[in-house]
């Protein structure tokens, strides 16, 4: 396997796509959101329990890609236990990160997150790995119209 | 003025002159040293181009066939006096009676030049669609179309309060034509359907399903984008009155493609848009639009495409249609079987009658993270839902892999990709 292809699927990446975490409903979750990337027909719905301004319980329901399987489930992880404001300010950094930009000082640290940093030379994977944290943030705002990467076309 | 596309001779290419495969095997080798892009590499491993159904490559003559119309006689065609106005015109004339003689359709003027296909359904939904269809009228498509032959006349039946019928598809991927008799009633006022299924491959029945509509009465539009670059289309025998194909498919320049429509049905349609070239005369009061198959092409076309796409017919029927089905059969029955033993796989679309398209789905492993691996195998397919979202989920699925042969295709590149494959295993299963 080419170097580039081992940074994108990295093994903790592999594992969480196979396996992921907080694959599962919230009854009575406050928040909820849904995102679809129409590229590649995955879909993905990310449920949400605020207590305050803390992120109390958080997880996805959906398959996709590994990439945003992984993401998804990695992003659960990351996410709980976080205040409002610390959740933003992850997606910020997080997003940073796939897209390429360069770190910004002071930011969240990113932590296990730090193993997609290999999306960044797959343009085209971006929105698969951006896509939970996309859904997340509409989930957190309470927006209701679902979440779209993008118009596909043949 | 000439401008030949690389004089090939028939023989050459495993062909008689009527462009039926001779004893010769089919020339591969020779084939694929016409398309320069075949000799690129992608992350450092030969190129092996299998999304052919997305868009074909082009042959030398296409490119330079292009290129030579802005080296040596570019012009606004229709227009001027002057001489390169009537080289290019000549060209560009030149091009459609090309792709006449392509289609076998009865007269030039039946050869309407588009962007593509998806224009070419636009055409007809709005200039046939907008004068024949009303409320509580039923237009009738297919369960395997593209979202190009399904969103134009739903824009339709929105506008008109119409109803858009669908025929229901099988297991198989074939349409269900006792089903499809039974819809149509009426209130059909069009039938639009594939002749070759972009996601599955399936090739559609299209006399048969003529013969059932024009027994009601009710003409039939026929997107022949997967048929007209693998299959001889014969517009006179299938009995269509429309019948629409993209240049960029069929290894001709992008932004160019073909609606063919019956003369007497063309000529009763009112225009689709206004402007220059389709009129005769213009005041103020009144407008006299130019006779077919101008009236249709309003504005400055695609010169340099549409004499491109001249050079790619040329290019094809040198081959000859049937020894390019022939061989492309010999790759889809080669391909089927080596994709069959591949653990896991399972291949979505399993008509008797198919072009060489194989849509599959790997157990456990997503078609994008396929698509990526096999990327950097130098492998190129698709993924995803092939523009025909309704077919992924008559069958379950969100996405599939695709890959889709050509006659520049070999044997080897299939064993490629189904080395590709198992890495693809080796690392998500």
């Amino acid at each position: 396997m080419t170097n580039d292809l081992r940074e994108l699927y990295q093994e903790v990446i592999l594992d969480h796509g196979k396996r992921p975490r907080n694959l599962r409903e919230i009854p009575g979750a406050n928040h909820k959101a849904e995102g679809f990337n129409p590229l590649c027909g995955d879909r993905a719905t990310v449920y949400l329990h605020l207590e305050g301004e803390v992120v109390k319980d958080v997880s996805f329901v959906g398959r996709g890609c590994s990439i945003s399987t992984a993401s998804a489930s990695m992003m659960t992880e990351s996410l709980r236990g976080k205040t409002r404001a610390e959740a933003e300010a992850l997606f910020e950094r997080f997003h940073d990160l796939v897209t390429g930009e360069p770190v910004k000082p002071g930011g969240p640290d990113l932590g296990k997150l730090a193993v997609f940093s290999g999306v960044s030379e797959f343009p085209v994977r971006v929105k698969c790995a951006s896509l939970p944290w996309h859904t997340f943030k509409a989930a957190l705002r309470g927006e209701a119209t679902p979440v779209s990467t993008e118009t596909g076309a043949e | 003025m000439t401008l030949t596309t690389n004089p090939v001779s028939p023989r050459e290419r495993g062909a008689d002159e009527k462009g039926r495969s001779t004893e010769r095997p089919f020339d591969v080798d020779r084939v694929r040293q016409d398309f320069p892009i075949l000799a690129t590499t992608v992350h450092d491993k030969p190129l092996v181009y299998l999304d052919n159904a997305a868009s074909a490559q082009k042959p030398r003559a296409v490119i330079d066939a292009e290129r030579r119309v802005y080296e040596e006689c570019y012009a606004n065609v229709h227009r001027g006096v002057h001489q390169l106005s009537m080289r290019a015109t000549d060209l560009y004339e030149a091009s459609r009676v090309k792709v006449q003689k392509l289609l076998n359709a009865a007269s030039h003027k039946e050869i309407v030049f588009t962007r593509g296909t998806t224009e070419a359904v636009n055409l007809v939904a709005a200039a046939y669609g907008r004068k024949h269809v009303g409320a509580g009228d039923e237009v009738l498509i297919t369960g395997l179309e593209h979202h190009s032959n399904i969103v134009p006349w739903q824009m339709l039946c929105e506008e008109k309060g119409a109803r858009l019928r669908v025929a229901p598809i099988d297991d198989a991927g074939e349409v269900v034509l006792p089903e499809l008799e039974k819809l149509l009633g009426d209130r059909t006022r069009i039938v639009s359907v594939a002749h070759v299924s972009n996601a599955l491959g399936t090739i559609l029945p299209i006399r048969r399903i003529v013969e059932i509509a024009h027994a009601r009465g009710v003409p039939v539009f026929v997107d022949g984008a997967q048929a007209v670059p693998r299959l001889p289309v014969d517009v006179q025998a299938l009995g269509c009155d429309f019948y629409a194909f993209s240049g960029h498919k069929a290894y001709g320049p992008s932004g160019i493609g073909v609606l063919y429509g019956r003369a007497e049905v063309l000529s009763a349609m009112p225009p689709f848009q206004g402007g220059g070239d389709m009129i005769l005369s213009v005041t103020f009061e009144k407008t006299v639009y130019n006779d077919i198959p101008y009236k249709f092409e309003a504005g400055t076309p695609h010169i340099a495409g549409a004499i491109g796409l001249g050079a790619a017919v040329d290019y094809m029927t040198t081959l000859g249609l049937d020894a390019i089905h022939a061989y492309e059969d010999q790759l889809l029955a080669y391909g089927t079987e080596k994709l069959s033993r591949v653990p896991g796989l399972r291949i979505i679309g399993t008509a008797r009658e198919k072009t060489g398209v194989l849509s599959f789905v790997l157990d456990g492993v997503h078609p994008h993270d396929v698509g990526t691996v096999l990327d950097y195998e130098g492998i190129a397919i698709r993924t995803g839902h092939h523009c025909a979202q309704p077919v992924m989920e008559r069958f379950g699925v969100p996405a599939t892999a695709r890959a889709s042969f050509a006659f520049y295709n070999t044997r080897d590149e299939i064993d490629a990709l189904v080395r590709g494959l198992h890495r693809v295993r080796e690392m998500f299963a």
